[in-house]
């Protein structure tokens, strides 16, 4: 497989259109998780349990066209290869849980994959919206347009009091999760980052690195998310969160006017030495492409490199991931190996792209 | 104080963890804290469960001596899940657990929840018709209690013709 090729069946359709702020933001992501009625949640039901909820809900959802909501495809986890579910997990359309831990596990995904339903995951059905950019109420709407067409059709479990039952605590009320992924490079440069993200967890947000729970921020992308979901409403929730991403927004803008009139110089050279790494080397750990992509992609927003798509960070990101570089280099590597791999691949990627400009 | 992991340079990082009551010091350097990654706040791999299993069981140790057996004996009749079972995994069993432990779960919402308790986000249309039109009734009648007080009978009767109204296709919502 070519490399081109390889690159636009690693990237969701979606990821390829550009979203509002998508300098800052690189992406937006509502989940709703809503359980069944008369089923035992995912954790304790047996493996005939976690069969019988599975099967309702994919007889449910298939018995009639999707067309409201877009194309989905039914696909169970038992029915993939370790790499294939490991590659959706790279592309943030399954959860790890779901891929290794679930009885039965399925997931709805669309052609776009901008939307994706999962089965049997730590709650019955997490709906996933995902949107390129900044744009919390469209993800907001299309999940609620997605929920109330399955609320049709399964009977929820629903208390008053509560509102929707889900497994953890944590979740209970609305089910939604609302988050986004920024990237935050003149922020943490200037060291205002450890000033504002205890702030922003005073306001009932969590600020995580991109892989999630208990993962460190990688490359300067952190993910902004609500914590609370019980006592206000959704679009309080998106609203709440939305108002901190556009402070944020404005505050990393402003660190990067203030670097470039400050130190032009120093940040120039960062993000040129850093590319040159990129495009040079021949091994290189995923921590170091990160960092290293993520000056590069500051470089391309300020206009110091010319020529690069700004989809780079997004993309590589994803691509030198174990599953994908396997995935590429069709086999099983040693981390060692992968070293050496991701390193080639960037190359490949930064000269395909001097190649398609020229 | 010089770190404790490499006896060399200075400690930056000081904790104390609690283990089954024995409580250990740490003085650390940021490099070792780095390289242990398990002193590293947001490094490891624990879970928020765990972290809320550690807030569930909060209550236990004060409760323990006289309430031991009625805590026990808490259980979800529907999936046999127990209150203790709960407190150690931080996850419900089923949907009727937030039934079956109702009487504990305030206190914990509220923890979770920045002191919310109680849903007010979206109703399912299909199941929550009833309930909608509940909270409408429920508006309503405290609006008709000011109007009472204020001695706006004219505009009470019309609220009192509304609210019986609502009831009605309530309760034909429900037998329907």
């Amino acid at each position: 497989m070519s490399l081109q090729q390889f690159i636009s069946e690693a990237l969701s359709p979606w990821m390829k259109k550009d979203g509002p702020d998508s300098d800052i933001v690189l992406s937006s992501r509502i989940r709703l998780a809503r359980n069944l009625k008369e089923y035992k949640f995912p954790l304790i039901a047996s493996m005939e349990e976690s069969y019988a909820t599975s099967k309702h809900v994919g007889e449910a959802l298939t018995q009639e066209e999707f067309h409201s909501i877009g194309s989905l495809e039914w696909l169970r986890i038992d029915d993939m290869k370790t790499n294939e579910k490991r590659v959706l997990v790279e592309k943030h359309l399954i959860s790890p849980h779901l891929a290794d831990q679930s009885k039965h596990g399925a997931v709805l995904l669309d052609k776009d994959e901008a939307v994706s339903i999962m089965i049997n995951e730590e709650d019955h059905i997490r709906i996933q919206c995902l949107l390129p950019g900044f744009q919390l109420g469209k993800g907001l709407d299309k999940a609620n347009q997605i929920d109330d067409w399955i609320e049709q059709r399964l009977t929820y479990a629903f208390d008053e009091k509560r509102g929707y039952l889900t497994s953890c605590p944590t979740n209970v009320g609305t089910g939604l999760r609302a988050s986004v992924m920024m990237h935050l490079p003149a922020l943490a440069m200037t060291q205002q980052l450890n000033r504002i993200l205890p702030a922003i967890n005073q306001l009932g947000l969590v600020v995580r690195g991109i892989y999630g729970e208990g993962s460190e921020a990688l490359g300067n992308l952190f993910q902004i998310s609500n914590q609370l979901t019980l006592g206000k409403s959704e679009e309080d929730i998106v609203e709440d969160l939305r108002g901190v991403v556009l402070q944020l927004i404005q505050q990393e803008r402003t660190a990067r006017e203030n670097l470039l009139d400050q130190s032009r110089l120093q940040l120039e050279d960062r993000v040129h030495r850093s590319f040159g790494i990129l495009a040079h080397s021949r091994l290189i750990e995923s921590k170091e492409a990160t960092q290293r992509l993520s000056n590069v992609r500051l470089g391309i927003d300020l206009g110091l490199i010319k020529g690069l798509s700004g989809n780079i960070l997004n993309e590589l990101m994803i691509l030198t991931q174990p599953g994908f570089l396997q995935q590429y280099a069709g086999e099983v590597l040693s981390p060692e190996l992968r070293d050496e791999r991701r390193a080639t691949l960037i190359r490949e990627r930064l000269k395909l792209e001097e190649e398609t400009n020229e | 104080m010089i770190c404790q992991e490499c006896n060399k340079r200075q400690a930056s990082l000081h904790f104390a963890k609690i283990i089954n009551g024995e409580k250990t010091e740490f003085h650390i350097c940021e490099q070792c804290a780095k390289e242990k990654g398990e002193y590293f706040p947001g490094a490891n791999s624990f879970s928020i469960h765990q972290l809320l299993s550690g807030l569930l069981n909060f209550e236990q140790p004060i409760k323990k001596e006289n309430e031991q057996t009625s805590v026990k004996k808490l259980e979800c009749e529907k999936c046999g899940m127990t209150y203790e079972q709960f407190t150690q995994v931080g996850r419900f069993g089923c949907a009727d657990c937030y039934k079956s432990f109702d009487s504990k779960l305030e206190p914990i919402l509220k923890r979770v929840h920045s002191g919310n308790h109680t849903h007010a986000g979206k109703l399912p249309e299909r199941i929550g018709g009833g309930i909608q039109i509940q909270r409408q009734i429920e508006t309503l009648k405290q609006e008709l209690k000011g109007l009472i007080e204020l001695e706006e009978f004219e505009k009470a009767a019309e609220l009192r013709d509304q609210i019986r109204l609502l009831e009605k296709q309530k309760n034909e919502q429900e037998e329907g």
